[in-house]
């Protein structure tokens, strides 16, 4: 069960071995969280991101392999994940970034991208709805991002992923809302991980730690719409409503 | 049956349940059979700060409409049905020349709800908590209706074993005998703790009830200053001319509603400091005998009808503890410590607590009591009270579970050490782990710490449930 200060007592974490995730579940293993599901599909690096987590005195932490492809499992393996006792948090956190240019030749490179980011993220999502909905309480926190907001010329097939996935968790949070489930959906801009290694950064980029900050704040519930760093909402909302002239001559 | 989402008191972790109104014993009996595997709960006027009568996923049964029929026999034992409140319970006694053995800063519990605090009062150090004046029980559990008495252990179970034994439908309370419904108060204000803590010491014996209003952000030199009032029961001869024609009279004002909403922000350090400080100016130096109504001087925030909306949406908890005797050292570390933190805190109630009773799960026994009211919102206030917890239990102290909507599970059978013994008389009244609750499953209460088999699973899956 969450607290009154809104700190959760377990986690799932689906895409543990980002670098946004494991700085959040760093500050969670710093607060009063005790039992963790970590889910991701590399699992040398699950092993890492465990033995971390257990350094750091995380008495119950578990693996579970995932994979985003293999939409088929997708419910059994949230199944699993809340098998052992009430799940307060989830936070969808697997994503991948793609490459556009090479993408824009390639057709299954780009529906791969789609499959991961858009496809996967709404399966995941349905099943641990579900989940949560029957245990009235918890939080589902999806990490979207900016590259949704307008479909942009340099990165819009991840863009075009995001904003798949973006107005399907916009949805389940309305589908949710009487249900006892917050969900949130976390719109980070430009975040310096290893995801983004070799990309030149845009004005008001951030990193990892900054977006880890604000999906912890955003577990305590309160909104459902959580731009890293703030500005970034006024920044888009400008972005959005430019005429597509301009905004196409912007070097974006 | 409406699925509705609950909080406690402070408004805090909201969770959704299937609430069902527990209008006689059958709908009761029906409804801990028919409990699915989220299991079920009674709750009662939601007084309790934190998490105690929610049970998320789960069925909730509303309590309130159980009865409401009060039988008051000429020894002064009230049988109450579990639905009555404190104030039902002191309007039918009073014009009979008797008052509730325990009253809570609120008049606003039901009996059902007393029993699973055992709730304590400003009289504590005199007269014990109120299952010390309980001498039987109707509880309702998942294998069968149990009629208590203080010599089954079920009953000490119940005492403090927020609502996780069964549904109390219905208890025998010893009433205290008055001559008037009027309180006679002496007032001291004091300049810092030491003075706080030596007026206490002293004097507190010498009243029936005593309570100390404490001032947790002054600093320095005023750290601790308080307001100590203490009392007993008017006699006739001490009331105004007016009052002596009908010395028994009670009739409490109509509360005013407080506003439907507030900011989360409108209590804050500054707010909180400007009121504690006119509060704290407003109080007389010394004052004897001063002649108070019951509302006055027990329920002085029942005047204000929905008061928690006073801190917003993002709510607030309260933090009450027990410093044992002997650790005053600790008790006075831990107002240090929460007066340089800086986190907002109303004037809180401390209290010097007498022995306690046979309840595993009963909160007071000998030493201090400090309640503070805190806004959530800081973020500093969960790590400050999760390192001061760890003070309260090295002290030998613990937290009390129905103001509790924070406290980590690790820390609890060290506070509460008869919480295995509790565990093995509950189980044996309800095998199958039907009743459960967010705090039992926050806490760990059903199980032991660690167990990998957690509360809601502990039934096998029944056809049709």
């Amino acid at each position: 069960m969450k607290d009154a200060l809104g700190r959760p007592q377990s986690v799932l974490v689906i895409g543990a071995t980002s670098d946004i995730a494991r700085s959040v579940l760093s500050k969670l293993a710093g607060a009063v969280t005790s039992r963790m599901v970590l889910a991701a599909r590399d699992q040398d690096r699950l092993a890492q991101v465990e033995a971390d987590l257990r350094q750091q005195g995380v008495a119950d932490v578990r693996t579970i392999s995932f994979d985003a492809i293999d939409i088929a499992s997708h419910a059994g393996l949230v199944a699993d994940a809340f098998s052992r006792g009430d799940i307060d948090v989830v936070l969808v956190a697997f994503g991948v970034l793609g490459d556009q240019l090479s993408d824009e030749r390639d057709p299954v490179a780009a529906a791969s991208v789609m499959q991961v980011n858009a496809t996967a993220a709404v399966s995941v999502g349905v099943a641990c709805a579900e989940a949560l909905a029957g245990q009235g309480h918890g939080t589902l926190v999806a990490l979207s991002s900016v590259a949704g907001e307008r479909a942009r010329r340099s990165n819009f097939i991840y863009g075009a992923s995001k904003a798949g996935m973006d107005a399907f968790y916009q949805g389940l949070a309305a589908s949710l809302a009487d249900r006892g489930v917050d969900v949130v959906v976390v719109r980070p801009g430009f975040v310096h991980t290893r995801m983004t290694v070799g990309l030149k950064p845009p004005p008001l980029s951030t990193d990892a730690d900054s977006v880890a900050e604000a999906v912890v704040a955003a577990m305590a519930g309160g909104s459902a719409t959580v731009w890293v760093p703030k500005p970034l909402r006024l920044v888009m909302a400008v972005l959005r409503h430019l005429p597509t002239p301009v905004f196409r001559r912007l070097p974006l | 049956m409406t699925r509705r989402s609950l909080t406690g008191w402070g408004r805090t972790s909201p969770t959704r349940a299937e609430v069902v109104a527990a209008t006689d014993s059958v709908v009761v009996v029906n409804a801990l059979n028919g409990a699915g595997r989220r299991g079920i709960l009674p709750r009662g006027l939601g007084r309790a700060y934190g998490d105690a009568a929610q049970n998320a996923g789960g069925t909730v049964l509303s309590v309130t409409s159980l009865g409401g029929s009060i039988t008051i026999d000429h020894q002064g034992v009230a049988t109450v049905s579990a639905a009555t409140t404190i104030d039902d319970l002191i309007r039918a006694a009073l014009p009979q020349g008797w008052f509730v053995p325990v009253t809570p800063g609120t008049r606003q519990v039901t009996i059902g709800g007393a029993v699973a605090a055992d709730i304590h009062g400003k009289n504590h150090h005199v007269d014990g908590s109120l299952m010390s004046h309980v001498r039987r029980l109707t509880l309702i559990t998942p294998t069968g209706t149990r009629r208590l008495m203080p010599s089954d252990p079920l009953f000490w179970a119940t005492a403090g074993g927020m609502g996780l034994t069964g549904v109390v439908v219905s208890a025998e309370v010893v009433l205290t005998p008055v001559t008037t419904s009027r309180m006679a108060v002496d007032t001291d204000r004091t300049a810092d703790l030491e003075e706080t803590l030596a007026v206490m010491s002293d004097g507190d014996d010498r009243f029936r009830y005593s309570v100390c209003w404490i001032d947790c952000l002054s600093r320095g030199r005023r750290l601790g200053r308080s307001i100590v009032t203490r009392g007993d029961h008017a006699e006739v001869g001490a009331l105004p001319a007016g009052a002596v024609r009908d010395p028994l009279a009670f009739t409490p004002r109509r509360p005013l509603p407080a506003p439907p909403w507030a900011p989360s922000g409108l209590l804050n350090v500054a707010t909180i400091t400007a009121f504690n400080e006119a509060w704290y100016r407003r109080a007389p130096r010394h004052e004897r005998g001063a002649i108070q109504s019951i509302g006055q001087f027990f329920h002085p925030l029942d005047g204000i009808e929905g008061w928690n909306r006073a801190y917003g949406r993002r709510g607030f908890l309260q933090w009450q503890i027990l410093i044992p005797f002997g650790s005053e050292p600790t008790l006075r570390r831990i107002i240090e410590r929460l007066a340089s933190a800086r986190c907002p805190s109303f004037v809180g109630v401390l209290k010097r607590f007498g022995p306690g009773n046979d309840g595993h799960l009963s909160f007071p026994g000998p030493g201090w009591t400090l309640a503070l009211d805190m806004p959530v919102g800081p973020a500093a206030l969960g790590p400050l009270l999760d390192e001061l917890d760890e003070a309260v239990v090295s002290a030998g102290g613990r937290i009390y579970l129905a103001k509790d909507s924070r406290l980590r599970p690790e820390l609890i059978e060290a506070m509460y050490p008869r919480l295995p013994e509790w565990r093995q008389v509950r189980s044996a009244a309800d095998p199958h782990g039907v009743m459960n609750s967010d705090l039992a499953r926050r806490l760990g209460l059903l199980e032991a710490h660690g167990s990998t088999r957690s509360g809601h699973q502990g039934r096998p899956a029944r056809a049709g449930a």
